[in-house]
């Protein structure tokens, strides 16, 4: 049993949604689901920060349903579902419908908002009318605030909420028509490039915006080593600023959009060799809070695509919790890797009362059971998600969830999805 | 000429990732990028070429080497001359030759470039010479069908039968069976758009040429970590010792793009005026890869100067071509039938 508080040896005991013994040798009921968790670690359920689900607007590559499946799958019992649908999530009506597509999926589905109307930038959305509803993080993913008066206000005005600004970082002129990270492989490949400047600029604009209204930001999706430095900075000097990364910019670099593979597009893109040391090394120092997903499906026909026609974006909620393990197991012990994926996250997404532990009597019975020594090869054929674009096809990782245990349902047993 | 099947066009096909140091290298049975031949199979296109080349100038310049073979051009950019010389050369080998153009096909009905291409594998065609706005098109192509394709350019990257064929006219002229050993090598303008440029420099460095690179800064690429060249942004101090000048086509559109204050301000920097051209080696080559913007990279006098090889680059453009899909194609007939 692993969690925030240390680890030990225990059974854990569920009933009607919570968690009522953690203790050695635990005697089953004769009527009680036993999930065997021999060798296995047993963990607060993870909780990612930064999911694509796509409903509404974009059923064709992902509903609420199915993306919450892949979600249990990979051991997470909540997620943070981004505003980029269709229509944005910009107002209560959109809030509301999320929210009620979300409480029959086998994961917490929780909302992040958007802080412009429309995500266009222009003028705020009803912070507070969507924090009424329980909206705990607001962004503009897919794009960032551009307007640094606009972000200034929005920061102001949302200081009262008890809320987070989460920022897509990236420097809209100075990345335009880019499509992979700028260097040696963009000049090669003859492919437009996004510098990593377009990123790290807006990292120090809103770190500085932050500590000019106080007000927390979140800087999403981190991918560079400057912008490493720069949330090191901000943390050293003491400013309520956080940091995640995904699972693909931990391991993955520009060279393999060589072949010109889609499914190496995303944004912010694969960067280079010290990109990845650095973001790892983030991870290790806690310069970066989180592991964040960005699962971000796309059909399988958008991807088919001229490589600067095709949208960025890769599924990764099946396959995080197996990349970091394989990828950071010789720099962290499991709780460090957990903290990143589980606990660290509910709180900066506000849901600490639900989710990422610790595991104890009274607690919510949202929990995952982790085969650490399982091997697996990634196909995409099968996974949950109704979209087929991830970057791992073909390869072998180290480390899996067996078991999902959601609000006490076991929603996943030994691998399969049992609704 | 031994089997044209196997050497040199063939050979294991090289995980792009596996080696970032050097250039993407893919294909096997297609010619996507001149990485993709090296050395000895741009030699061993040249070599083959000099057959061609004869054949073009026979009364009928046709023979019997891909009869029964289909090669369908697949055109989804604006070009004439790279279309039509590749169409020639299909045809001056007895190939059966279609057209497919973006502008009146299904992809303007929302098909996809997939489906498209599929469908027209399904056809039974041998060859797909794809042209693209879009860099690494012909290598998603190359991974959906079982045709040869060759890249007749894609985007910024690679449009390695230009390079082949300047390569091939450059050892006309200066009548060097041996290869570019030594020779200097300016190439001059827009390099970071150019997939001309980008095969170029490949194609020149693997024959042993020194190459030079002159641009204005904001013309070059990002990066050129790996690229074997030298940069300089002072043509007047290379022209002197270039033996020869390749100038690229500059898209007056850069200027508005403010990559350029303006295309005057290019010519002078970087054109090769008529003042420039005294400063041109006594028997240095001119060339260009067409279509010129005459006063603007490079004056109307020079290009017509009989140092000037941009006609007998059009001309090598078929017999190369005619290289190209005989090797990958070979059909085994005597070249002589």
């Amino acid at each position: 049993m692993v969690d925030a508080t240390g680890q030990r040896r225990a059974d854990v005991a569920v009933a009607d949604g919570a968690v009522v013994a953690v203790e050695p040798e635990l005697e089953p009921s004769s009527d009680a689901v036993v999930l065997d968790a021999a060798r296995c670690v047993v963990a607060p359920g993870l909780v990612d920060l930064h999911t694509h689900l796509r409903e509404p607007g974009r059923e064709e590559a992902e509903r609420i349903e199915s993306g919450a499946r892949a979600a249990a799958l990979g051991g997470y019992t909540a997620v943070l579902a981004m505003p980029n649908t269709e229509p944005a999530i910009d107002s209560v009506a959109v809030v509301r419908q999320v929210l009620d597509l979300g409480a029959s999926a086998v994961t917490d589905v929780a909302v992040a908002g958007a802080i412009t109307v429309g995500r266009e930038g222009e003028r705020l959305a009803p912070l507070a009318e969507m924090a009424a509803l329980g909206v705990r993080l607001f962004t503009d993913d897919g794009s960032g605030v551009q307007d640094a008066r606009l972000m200034r206000r929005a920061l102001e005005y949302a200081s009262v909420l008890d809320v987070v600004l989460a920022q897509h970082c990236e420097e809209a002129r100075l990345a335009a028509g880019g499509q992979m990270h700028e260097g040696e492989w963009s000049s090669r490949l003859g492919v437009p490039g996004i510098p990593a400047e377009a990123e790290e600029l807006m990292v120090h604009r809103d770190i500085s915006l932050s500590r000019l209204t106080g007000a927390r930001v979140h800087l999403l999706h981190l991918s560079t080593a400057g912008s490493v430095a720069l949330v090191e900075a901000a943390k050293t000097e003491g400013l309520a600023v956080t940091a995640e990364a995904a699972p693909h910019h931990l391991c993955l670099t520009d060279a393999e959009v060589a072949g010109y593979d889609t499914a190496f597009k995303v944004n912010p893109p694969l960067r280079g060799t010290a990109d990845v040391a650095a973001v790892r090394a983030g991870l290790a120092s806690g310069a970066i809070d989180a592991i964040a997903t960005d699962h971000a499906p796309h059909a399988q026909e958008a991807k088919e695509a001229p490589f600067d026609q095709a949208p960025p974006g890769m599924i990764g909620l099946e396959t995080a919790l197996a990349v970091s393990m394989t990828e950071l197991a010789d720099q962290l012990p499991i709780a460090a890797i957990l903290a990143l994926l589980s606990w660290r996250p509910a709180q900066i997404a506000g849901l600490s009362a639900e989710h990422g532990g610790p595991v104890a009597p009274g607690a919510s019975a949202n929990l995952c059971v982790i085969d650490p020594s399982a091997t697996w090869v990634v196909d995409p054929a099968r996974s949950a998600s109704r979209s087929r674009n991830t970057p791992f096809t073909g390869r072998r990782l180290t480390g899996r969830a067996r078991h999902t245990v959601y609000r006490g349902e076991p929603v996943v047993v030994d691998g399969e999805a049992q609704r | 000429m031994s089997d044209p099947m196997s050497d040199p066009m063939s050979g294991p096909a090289a995980d792009p990732a596996a080696d970032p140091g050097g250039w993407p290298v893919t294909a096997t049975r297609h010619l996507l990028s001149i990485a993709d031949l090296g050395r000895d199979g741009i030699n061993e296109v040249m070599r083959v070429t000099d057959s061609f080349v004869e054949v073009g100038r026979r009364a009928i310049p046709k023979v019997p080497a891909l009869r029964g073979k289909t090669v369908v051009s697949l055109f989804c950019e604006d070009s004439t001359r790279t279309r039509l010389s590749f169409e020639t050369a299909a045809r001056r080998l007895s190939a059966d030759t279609m057209n497919f153009s973006a502008s009146s096909s299904s992809l303007s009905k929302g098909e996809s470039l997939r489906d498209t291409v599929e469908t027209i594998d399904a056809m039974g065609v041998h060859a797909l010479v794809v042209r693209h706005f879009s860099a690494g098109v012909p290598w998603q192509v190359a991974s959906w069908v079982s045709a040869a394709v060759v890249n007749a350019g894609d985007g910024w990257h690679e449009h390695p039968t230009q390079a082949l064929l300047d390569c091939y006219t450059i050892r006309e002229s200066i009548g060097a069976d041996a290869g570019l050993e030594g020779l200097r090598i300016a190439i001059v303008g827009d390099v970071k758009h150019s997939r001309v440029a980008r095969s170029n420099v490949l194609a020149f460095s693997a024959l042993g040429a020194e190459v030079t690179i002159v641009a204005p800064p904001t013309l070059l690429p990002p990066s050129l970590a790996g690229w074997p060249v030298v940069v300089s942004n002072d043509l007047d101090g290379v022209l002197p010792k270039s033996d020869v000048v390749y100038l690229l086509r500059l898209q007056t559109e850069r200027a508005t793009e403010s990559l350029l204050p303006s295309v005057r301000e290019y010519t002078a920097g970087y054109g090769l005026t008529r003042e420039r051209g005294a400063l041109l080696a006594e028997r240095a080559l001119v060339m260009h890869p067409g279509p010129m913007n005459r006063g603007v990279e490079i004056a109307a006098e020079l290009a017509g100067l009989p140092n000037s090889l941009v006609t007998r680059q059009v001309a090598n453009g078929v017999a190369v071509r005619m290289a190209v899909l005989y090797l990958l194609l070979g059909s085994g007939a005597d070249l002589g039938a």
